[in-house]
């Protein structure tokens, strides 16, 4: 049982920093964390009950709602799963497929951008916050110019876009594209040198390699521990095999690597960017759907594909009887949920300030942990 | 007796009601620059709805607080609860008359030879507010966040009084004018206390509980603060003795420091003589220097709440005693050698060489150094 | 129902081929070192758009994800469970639980299968890989699949105590009356809005109705049952006449217990 000295302290679901509805059970000696257990299941809402129930292409909106901070994401690892299923992935056009690579990267870096405001703003650097809000901004002012909506996409269809790329997209995304990189540079300004923030960050949360295998753990914190592994790179899907690009590692497998790690990936994604515009210029307009029956019935078999994530590899199983148009059973390989696990393993040993830290380097979303 | 009665009641209460006004108006102001300055440092306005670019804010805000319900938990030990908003609140305002404005006779409330220490003592007295304003809101959170400011503003008492005994050894008094006078005849007791000017400025950070020391009153921890279970009028009480510290703190700096009310340095400029021979304008001249001086230090305040990250607990405490207070001690150190030896002068050069190397340090240009820590695969 | 067809399908997905056998898929590279070690436990295998799923035997599948793991399978992707109750053509066990994995040398995935049942509890792999322990959990509160061996097996994202497994196939999309009411005067036994209501039932729910002078008098509605609660708490007053009037009807009959009736 419980010894005299220790304290056992809820942290959430109503918290500021806990980044939504996520409980964490402490047992704590004074400032000392001796257990965290996080409790989920807040924001549980049966998306994978109701993928049973919905046509595929029904599917989609749903599948936007799980990490509601890149949805764009999520749609694409769903309809990517559904054209394999279907064995269509080779008919899917060209500029299709450079759409969902721009719609993806944006979104990357507006997922990050997210990530630096809340992680900054919980440890007390209140400014990062305001500056980053402004670069999203008007990343989302593109999301909206496309699909009309700036969270909750709903960007993609099975077999292409739903849209061609309005006049002028191209020339906006371009012009946010070539100062961004300056904006970043000002970011890390303010945190990367600053000897408060490495206090904060350094050695907090270490995680071995081959910890973090174990874990299941991917996505930036995988790769701040140092393993080189990256899903576009790895599993290449889309165009990315053509498209050059870095991919950052860290060395200690800290908090501080793997701020490092997603700082360099906002800039690898505007390198991404910046490759596909003329690539997309070249394609003919509107060639934007694969000829596929307005109906779509898989045929019967099961499959799992993934896709890199801002947050790691999200991946959609999905079981097909080959006679409905419902999955039958489609079952989500959620990132954070996953990420999340290691919470305890990171935070044994340190003190309860240091708990908001790893809360935001894991970088969770509950939606998406609790579907 | 007429005489005696002015000298000795009248003319001092007024010139305290004065300088509370000017106070009261400062800390008003500053509730107004601080939203607006961090507006402007974040890239967005502050308030801009009432008045004339917020202006009127400063009105609405005191009105909310006094409109707003008050509500006391029920289960609160109720004197110490009354009491913990007040405590800070009255030692840190009444040291403001203890603090020279202006050129004396006219512009000094009372000139008290042992000025300093009674400033530094009322002023530690504040942490009883805290500390019963944190454990009498009957709240586990309330209480570990007013032990934990407690401790930070306690630890950071010592390294705020030992680095004011070096200016005190080259002074020789503790009298706030005597030090401002000392400063016009010679250099700034920056330059010559540099280090000692450099702990000031960040015990005076912690014991004022502001960022990058806010861990007390920072909300993105589990602890909420001392201040979770006041509402409105006490809740402001808090923000007032926070305030008021902060200006206190200003004025401290500047007057040990910085020259005060003069702007000059080896007899030369605008000296105490001077602005007196200026009669009555001199004096307003000296007060509008002291303020403009103190205006900085306020806005340094809210640069550093804007810029810094917030320190963890344990490094602050750590920062403290094992950082501070060891260099606070090396300077006392220093400092009497070189008033032993006789060579005072000698610590003006090591001063101004400190100055120059930071100078050429933050001017240096900057290398791109975030990119050479992340090992890059492709 | 009549399906659609664009007037020229192109290139249709073509025919599936027959597939490899069996044996063909246990010989695979990919597989063929790991699958060495535990050749009995096989019972079958499959390919389909590229990946290899191998069937095995359910009470040995900690020594088979210990073979695989040590023959390079260190990540283990998604472990998830299906519920093939309303599968057409479906005979044999209820539930299948599979195994994604991952080797990073081979850069390939594989997948695991094994077949269970409600009553029969699969081994727990979270000795192998950690990362099976909130997967398992998740599959045990969606499907009711036990795991044996597992350091905590408890409900994860449903709450302590609930009834039911929502992934099942019996188990309805409405969901289900977990006893938790709201607004018993409004809404029927059941909780909750009922699907394909107006909404125009709902109008005086919100309206204030200088209620909050009864403070301490409200209805509060009865959790798990004991039928609708504004009915149960408004005749407070009135409770004592059924106990009342007990005895009255009773007295007649027992001349004898004069004293002890009213």
């Amino acid at each position: 049982m419980f010894d005299v000295h220790e304290m056992e302290v809820n942290f959430g679901p109503q918290h500021p920093s806990t980044h939504g509805v996520l409980r964490v059970l402490l047992r704590i000696d004074g400032e000392r964390i001796i257990d965290a257990k996080p409790i989920i299941g807040y924001l549980h809402r049966g998306t994978e009950k109701l993928f049973e129930h919905m046509a595929y292409p029904q599917c989609i909106p749903h599948t936007d709602r799980m990490d509601y901070v890149a949805s764009a994401t999520n749609n694409l690892g769903f309809v990517e799963t559904v054209e394999k299923l279907m064995g269509i992935t080779a008919n899917i056009p060209r500029r299709a497929q450079l759409m969902r690579v721009m719609l993806s990267e944006l979104q990357r870096i507006s997922s990050h951008l997210l990530w630096l405001a809340t992680h900054a703003i919980d440890l007390g650097a209140m400014t990062p916050f305001f500056y980053t809000f402004r670069e999203r901004e008007q990343v989302l002012d593109f999301f909206e110019s496309y699909c009309g909506a700036r969270l909750t996409l709903n960007c993609m269809r099975i077999g292409g876009m739903p849209d061609d790329l309005p006049h002028g997209w191209l020339e906006d995304v371009e012009a946010f594209v070539d100062k961004f990189e300056a904006c970043v540079d000002e970011y890390e300004s303010l945190l990367t040198n600053n000897r408060i923030w490495k206090k904060r960050t350094i050695g907090i949360g270490v995680l071995s390699p081959e910890d973090a295998i174990d874990w299941g753990i991917t996505g930036p914190p995988l790769r701040g521990s140092g393993v080189e592994w990256d899903l576009r790179r790895a599993q290449p899907y889309e165009c990315y095999p053509e498209l050059q690009f870095e991919i950052p590692i860290g060395k200690n497998g800290d908090t501080y690597d793997r701020y490092l790690v997603r700082m360099e990936e906002m800039r690898q994604s505007t390198r991404i960017l910046k490759q596909c515009f003329p690539l997309v210029r070249a394609t003919p307009e509107g060639d934007i759907k694969a000829k596929i029956s307005k109906v779509i019935r898989p045929p019967e078999g099961e499959v799992y594909h993934s896709i890199e994530s801002p947050k790691g590899e999200l991946g959609y199983y999905i079981v097909s009887d080959g006679k409905t148009q419902n999955a039958y059973r489609c079952h989500v390989r959620p990132p954070s949920f996953v990420n999340l696990q290691a919470l305890p393993a990171m935070a044994r040993g340190h003190l309860v300030s240091d708990l908001v830290a790893l809360i935001g380097t894991i970088d969770i979303v509950l939606g998406e942990v609790d579907r | 007796m007429n005489k005696a009665l002015m000298t000795y009641l009248i003319w001092p209460v007024v010139k305290f009601s004065i300088a509370f006004i000017i106070v009261q108006v400062i800390v008003a102001a500053m509730n107004w620059v601080e939203r607006r300055l961090l507006g402007l440092f974040q890239a967005r306005l502050g308030p801009n709805r009432v008045g004339y670019k917020g202006l009127l804010q400063i009105i609405a805000d005191p009105i909310k607080f006094l409109l707003k319900e008050d509500i006391v938990p029920a289960s609160a030990e109720k004197v110490a609860y009354f009491l913990g908003p007040v405590l800070p609140l009255i030692p840190r305002r009444s040291s403001s008359s203890l603090i020279p404005y202006g050129p004396p006779p006219a512009f000094t409330v009372t000139r008290v030879n042992v000025g300093l220490l009674l400033i530094l003592a009322l002023t530690s007295t504040a942490v009883y507010g805290i500390i019963l304003g944190g454990w009498a809101s009957n709240n586990k959170y309330s209480l570990m966040g007013g032990l934990r400011s407690a401790a930070q503003m306690v630890s950071y008492e010592v390294p705020f009084g030992l680095s004011i005994v070096g200016v005190l050894m080259i002074t020789g008094s503790l009298d706030l004018v005597t030090i401002v006078r000392y400063q016009e005849v010679n250099a700034w007791n920056f330059i010559p206390q540099i280090v000692a000017c450099f702990i000031f400025l960040v015990s005076m950070n912690a014991e004022n509980n502001r960022t990058p020391f806010d861990l007390p009153e920072a909300e993105s921890e589990l602890v909420a603060g001392y201040h979770t279970e006041y509402s409105a009028m006490k809740f402001a009480f808090f923000m007032l003795g926070e305030y008021s510290m902060m200006i206190v703190n200003s004025c401290l700096i500047v007057t040990l420091f910085f020259g005060g009310w003069t702007l000059g340095m080896f007899g030369i400029g605008l000296t105490t003589d001077v602005l007196n021979g200026m009669g009555i304008l001199g004096g307003l001249l000296g007060a509008a220097i002291f303020f403009t001086k103190v205006m900085m230090f306020l806005l340094m305040y809210v640069w550093f709440r804007a810029t810094f990250p917030r320190f963890r607990f344990d490094q602050l405490m750590d920062l403290g005693w094992k950082f501070m207070i060891p260099l606070a001690l090396a300077n006392i150190f220093v400092t009497g050698i070189f008033i032993l030896v006789g060579q005072e002068r000698l610590m003006y050069w090591i001063g101004l060489g400190t100055i120059a190397l930071a100078a050429l340090y933050l001017l240096k240009p900057k290398r791109a150094a975030a990119k050479q820590k992340v090992a890059h695969a492709s | 129902m009549s399906e659609q067809t664009p007037p020229s399908p192109p290139t249709p997905p073509a025919a599936p081929p027959p597939g490899r056998s069996v044996d063909d898929i246990k010989r695979d590279p990919l597989v063929a070192d790991a699958v060495s070690r535990v050749d009995d436990a096989v019972l079958g295998a499959k390919e389909f758009v590229g990946e290899i799923t191998l069937f095995f035997d359910r009470d040995r599948i900690v020594e088979v994800a210990r073979a695989f793991k040590d023959a390079g399978f260190v990540y283990l992707v998604d472990l998830s469970g299906v519920d093939y109750s309303k599968y057409p053509g479906h005979t044999g066990l209820r539930f299948s639980v599979s195994y994604t994995l991952y080797s990073f040398q081979k850069n390939a995935r594989v997948r695991l299968r094994v077949w269970t049942d409600e009553k029969w509890p699969v081994p727990s792999v979270t000795s192998v890989w950690r990362t099976a322990n909130w997967h398992e959990r998740e599959t045990f509160d969606m499907l009711g699949i036990q795991f044996s061996g597992h350091p905590n097996l408890e409900r994860i994202l449903m709450w302590e105590g609930f009834n039911g497994h929502p992934l099942r196939k019996d188990f309805p999309i409405r969901g289900i009356d977990t006893g938790a009411r709201i607004y018993p005067e409004v809404f029927p036994e059941g909780g909750g809005p009922k699907a394909g209501s107006t909404g125009k039932d709902v109008k005086d729910v919100n309206v204030y109705k200088g209620e909050w002078k009864r403070y301490g008098q409200w209805p509060v509605a009865q959790i798990g049952g004991g039928g609708n609660g504004a009915k149960a708490a408004a005749p407070a007053p009135a409770t004592p006449k059924p106990v009342a009037a007990a005895p009255a009807p009773a007295a007649p009959p027992a001349p004898t217990d004069e004293e002890e009736t009213e």
